[in-house]
Formats: C-alpha cells, structure tokens, sequence
C-alpha cells in the first residue's frame, strides 16, 4: 500500500519532469535533443550523487548543510594532490576523493551521534571550517586548469557507451543504493530510526550509529564528487560549489523526501535533482530575463514541494476516515 | 609592543646609518620605496621588476622592494614608520586599507616625504596622487577590443557578467555599449549572467553556445565566468569557433590559451604598474612635476598621466595576454 503511494508520488514526478521538458520544447525546440538530455543528465550529475547522500542523512532526521564545503575541501586536496604528484594514478586520486569526504562526514557523525548537538548546528559549524581550512591549505590561492595533469581533467569527460564517465558515477550511485536502501539490514536502519526513533531502539538499533553511518555516506558521495567537479571545471578555489548545499536539500525535498525524517527514496532523490537540473539548463535558454530567474527557480521548488505536502497531507485523512468508518458499525 | 618600537627604531637607526655610509659614495640617490601588500605575491614581485627597471632608466635612483609578510594595515603602518625613519625621498604605497593608512601616510608627508599610492588607493588626504592601473572607459573600450580583433567580418558576441547587481561589471558593460557604433557588423546579442558561480556561468555559456549557433565570441569580465566559459566552449567541441575573452588572470587563463578556446584577454600588466609608479614617484619627489587635479605627469615609455578632480589617473588599457606572453606571466599572478 505505501510502496504503491510512493511509486505513484514519483510517477506523478517523473510526469512533471516531461510537462516542463514539453513546455521549453515549444520554446527551444533544441532543447530535448537526445545529445542535449545526455549533456543536461551529465551536467545535473553532481546534484544527484550530493541528493542521494543527502536523502539519507534526511531520513535520519537530520541535515547535512556542510556537503559543498565537503565538496569544496576534498576537490581543493586532491586537486593539489595532482599538482604535487602528477604522476599519481587516477584510481588513487578517487580512493583519497572518497576516504577523505567519508572522514570529513564521520565528523558531522560524531559529533551529532556522541555529543547529540543538532545536526543544523553542527553541519553549519563544519560548513564554515571546511571552507576555512580550504583557505588555510591554499593560501586562498586557485588550483588552475594547467596546473593540473591531463589524466586528472579527461577522467570524467571520458566517455563509455556514449555517455561521459560522471555520468556513469551518478548512474551507479542510484543503482548501488537502490541496493542498499531496500535490500540491507542498514538501508532498512535508515528507514526505521528517522521513521520511529523510539521503536527503533526498542528493537535494538543505534539511533546514533545509524545517524552516523548516513552522514559517512553523504561524506564519502560529496568527496567523490568533489574530485568529479574540480577536474570538470578545470579549477579549485575557496568558493568552489558556493551555496550548492540548498540546491541538494531542493533536490530532496522535491523528489519527495520528508524533512521530518521517515519517507523518501533513491529514485525520489534522482527525480528530484533532475526536476531542478532541467529547470537550471532551461533557463539560460528559454530567454527569460536573467532577474525572473531566480524567482522561477524557487517559485518551482515551493510548488513541487507543497504539492508534495498535499498529497502526503490527503494521504493521512484518507486512513483516518477509513478507520472512523469501520469504527461506528 | 615597546620592545617591538625599539627593534624597529634600532632597525632604522642601522639602516640610515647604512645609506648615510653608501650615500657619501654615490650622488645623493633618490630613494623610493615601493610599498607592497604583502612580501612573497607574484604579483608585486613582477611590480618590482618594473620598477627596478624605471629606476635604471632614470638613473640615480634606488627603488626599495619592501611590504609586511602578511596583507594587513597594521604591518603596513610599521613599514611606513620606518621608512619615514630612513628619511627616503618617495613612499608608492599599496595599500591593505584606504583609511588606516591616512595617519602614518600623513607623517611622511610633513617630512617632506612624496607620498602616493597606486594599484589599490588611499584616501586622498592620505596621499599626493592615486595611479589606477586603469580606468572603467579605457576595460570598457578594451574587452569590446578583444573581441573585434579576432572578428575580422564582424559577427555576433555574447556578454558573460557577474552578477546582475555587480557594480564594475556593469559600468565596464555599461562603458562597452558606449563604443559599439565604432564596430557596426558586431552584434551583441545577449548578456547572461554566472553570479560568479563555477556551474552557473558554465551552464548560462553554455546556452549562450544553444541559442546562438553562430556565435563568434563570449565576452566576460569576470575572472570566474571566462575561466568557465573557455571550459563550456571546450567541452561544445567549439574551439575555434566561439572565441572567449574578457578579464582574467594569466595564471588562470593559462589553460583556455593553451586549448585554444581564448585567443586572447586582459589584465593590467603589474610590471607596467610598478615601472610606472616608481616614474610618478621620481617625478613628484625631484620636484619636476606637481601633483594637483589636472595635472600631468610623465611616466617614461608609458606616456603621460593626467590627474582628476581626486588626484587620481588611469595608467593604461588593460594589457593583452595571449599564446606569445602567457608562459612568462603565468608562474607571476
């Protein structure tokens, strides 16, 4: 019954997703060319990897507002990496992308599991020391493109199957936590502990633990996308990523993610960060005045999320009158 | 703090004890100190050559590199007290702060001390004179320049800005739009705008590249958007085509000439600056020239810089970096 809900909720997702792809048609025919839909897939992948990261540590009951500075440090250490050891093979380079972002998420995890600060406090305290440890390492100096080998920037635009290598990462990544969002003790964990917290440790998990766990995870995806986005855009410097944490709560929470923990999904994530994607890529080409922009893009996110909150909201009644029904016979 | 007073007073009481001894061999040299940042930037450093190389040309002089090892005010003010100390002839300051220097500044002048300040400016009670390595009409004219150059036939250029509330950009857009009657086959179709954003500008490049096919040039004077638009064109396969050019740094920019995807672009030119100030210095100090609005005053194989109303001049168009300049400023700034 609840799967068949959430299914229909992504449904009704993925059908926005085509409406608004059908409106910028009729405006930009080009627009949903199939080298086009690859290139704007490609391009929303960062988003996507972040969402999915992000939708665990949402359903958790917690926030991760630290994952663009995560992004941003582990981008700015492995680009220097490069420019210290260009000879270091890009496999490794990936390995330190992933280890050092799960570490920096482990922070966020400890102290939100051992210390039981907020996690809003916490990750908006690791947020502002990301940055400024990424300003201590650099000397608030860029890593620029020339500086950096070959091998470090072809990575992600190599291509397999015609589709770019970043692509691939966000395609796995979905697939990879379909897996484990449904068919492992932990998926199930997340599910449990941002669900009930208190039945959760009535059935013996870790509320703390598993809290844990979901910010390595959001860790460990910033960090590798930090790597992607560094030799993407050919550049690392302080800013790198600037307020892209809103964006990936934005995914989430339009890809139906509840904020208060409990219900979302890896598909919803996906969807989520493509409605936004798609709408970002649209914009600079439907030729709508630079200051409507912004606008579009909230005024969007606030109608897919109340549209959301509705339907959730009619979902609940609906149960509710069905028990008063069956109750006065 | 007291001991630190007397080290640098001993340290000055050392130092004029030492240019007394070098000044009674040469011919009274006039001495100009050419106050940095901070020590260890590429770029003042490459300010220091051009003024070294001032100093040779006028002979007689002796130009002294100094700065305090980290950019603030304070580090500034005690390079300043000890200078005044030395009793130099010139102080060319760049300055941590407009305000905080004023007091100091002021002292030196009372010695007798010429005082001015170039690339980043004090306020004018502080200072003779203020050298801008260039002014909003002469970007304005260039980063339009830029572009036409490489358009024989003329075509159609794009605007990749900052922000829309950016106030430099849009006075440089501003000043580009007042001299497009000199290029009538170039159109200016459009202006996006990156915020300053990696992802944006690239994105907003990109659908300036889906818009207009035949797009000859993307214009943006912004150091993040023509990093990121020389990418965007890389990755569109249109290198060759879509030119990208504006304001950027060489060793940013290093990459896109590389790659071909930015012919050429601008930047002011810091040994330009460095010689040039180090000449107004020698000039104001030598008394062969008098600062005051509408002044004007020589600056060697730079011309002549005239004064406005705030005693402030323009150095120069933005310098152009291209395939030929861009290995030797790259490992500068």
């Amino acid at each position: 019954m609840i799967l068949r809900w959430l299914a229909l909720r992504e449904t009704i997702l993925f059908g926005a997703i085509l409406v608004l792809l059908g409106v910028i048609y009729t405006r930009f025919p080009a627009f949903v060319a199939p080298n086009n839909l690859i290139r704007v897939f490609n391009d929303t992948s960062p988003l996507i990897l972040l969402a999915i990261g992000q939708m665990i540590v949402i359903l958790t009951r917690c926030i991760d507002l630290s994952v663009a500075a995560n992004l941003a440090l582990t981008g700015m250490v492995v680009a220097m990496l490069n420019v210290a050891m260009p000879e270091l093979p890009i496999a490794v380079i990936l390995l330190v992308a992933v280890c050092l972002g799960a570490m920096l998420g482990m922070v966020n995890g400890i102290l939100v599991w051992q210390l039981q600060i907020p996690p809003i406090v916490v990750t908006l305290g690791t947020m502002t020391i990301f940055r400024g440890l990424i300003f201590v390492i650099s000397d608030g100096r860029w890593v620029n493109s020339h500086q950096m080998s070959a091998a470090f920037k072809a990575f992600p635009r190599s291509t397999i199957l015609g589709l770019p290598m970043l692509s691939w990462f966000a395609i796995l990544a979905v697939i990879l936590f379909i897996v484990v969002m449904n068919r492992t003790t932990l998926g199930r964990a997340f599910y449990a502990v941002g669900g009930n917290p208190h039945a959760a440790t009535y059935t013996g998990l870790n509320v703390g633990r598993t809290q844990f766990w979901a910010f390595t995870i959001s860790g460990a995806l910033a960090g590798l996308t930090g790597y992607l986005w560094v030799s993407r855009f050919g550049v690392a410097y302080v800013d790198i990523a600037g307020g892209f944490e809103l964006d990936v709560v934005a995914a989430c929470v339009i890809g139906g993610v509840a904020i208060v923990g409990g219900v979302g999904t890896v598909t919803g994530a996906l969807l989520g960060a493509l409605f936004l994607g798609v709408i970002k890529n649209a914009l600079p080409v439907v030729n709508i005045s630079p200051f409507w922009q912004m606008a579009i893009s909230g005024a969007a996110i606030i109608i897919a999320v109340g549209f959301n909150a509705r339907s959730g909201r009619d979902k609940g009644r609906i149960i509710l009158k069905r028990a008063e029904a069956v109750a006065p016979t | 703090m007291k001991r630190r007073i007397f080290t640098t007073f001993a340290a000055s009481l050392g130092l004029a004890a030492g240019l007394m001894g070098s000044t009674a061999m040469a011919d009274d040299p006039v001495r100009i100190a050419l106050v940095v940042k901070a020590l260890g930037i590429g770029f003042f450093e490459a300010a220091n050559e051009g003024a070294q190389e001032a100093a040779a040309e006028l002979g007689n002089v002796e130009v002294i590199y100094t700065g305090p090892t980290d950019t603030t005010a304070e580090g500034q003010i005690e390079v300043i007290n000890s200078l005044i100390a030395q009793r130099v002839d010139a102080i060319a300051v760049s300055a941590n702060d407009t305000d905080a220097l004023v007091p100091a500044l002021r002292r030196a002048m009372d010695r007798g001390i010429t005082v001015i300040s170039w690339d980043s400016g004090v306020a004018p009670e502080g200072r003779q004179m203020h050298l801008n390595p260039s002014s909003n009409e002469l970007i304005g004219g260039m980063i339009i320049r830029l572009a036409a150059d490489h358009m024989p036939d003329g075509g159609k250029v794009a605007l990749l800005s900052a922000t829309t509330t950016s106030t430099n950009q849009n006075i440089w857009i501003e000043e580009m739009m007042k001299v497009m009657d000199q290029y009538p086959d170039i159109e200016v179709v459009s202006t996006v705008y990156g915020d300053d954003l990696a992802d944006k500008s690239y994105r907003e490049a990109t659908g300036l590249m889906q818009t207009h096919p035949d797009l000859d040039a993307i214009i943006a004077p912004t150091s993040v958007g023509i990093v990121a638009a020389a990418r965007a064109v890389e990755d569109a396969g249109k290198v060759g085509q879509v030119n990208v050019t504006g304001l950027g740094l060489p060793s940013e920019m290093a990459g896109a000439i590389e790659s071909g995807a930015s012919k050429s672009f601008a930047i002011w030119n810091p040994i330009d600056l460095g010689y040039s100030a180090a000449y107004l210095a020698y000039s104001l100090a030598t008394g062969t020239a008098e600062a005051g609005p509408g002044a004007e005053i020589p600056m060697g194989r730079m011309g002549t810089l005239t004064l406005d109303e705030n005693s402030e001049g323009a150095m120069a168009d933005p310098f152009i970096y291209d395939a030929s300049n861009i290995e030797e400023f790259k490992d500068i700034f």
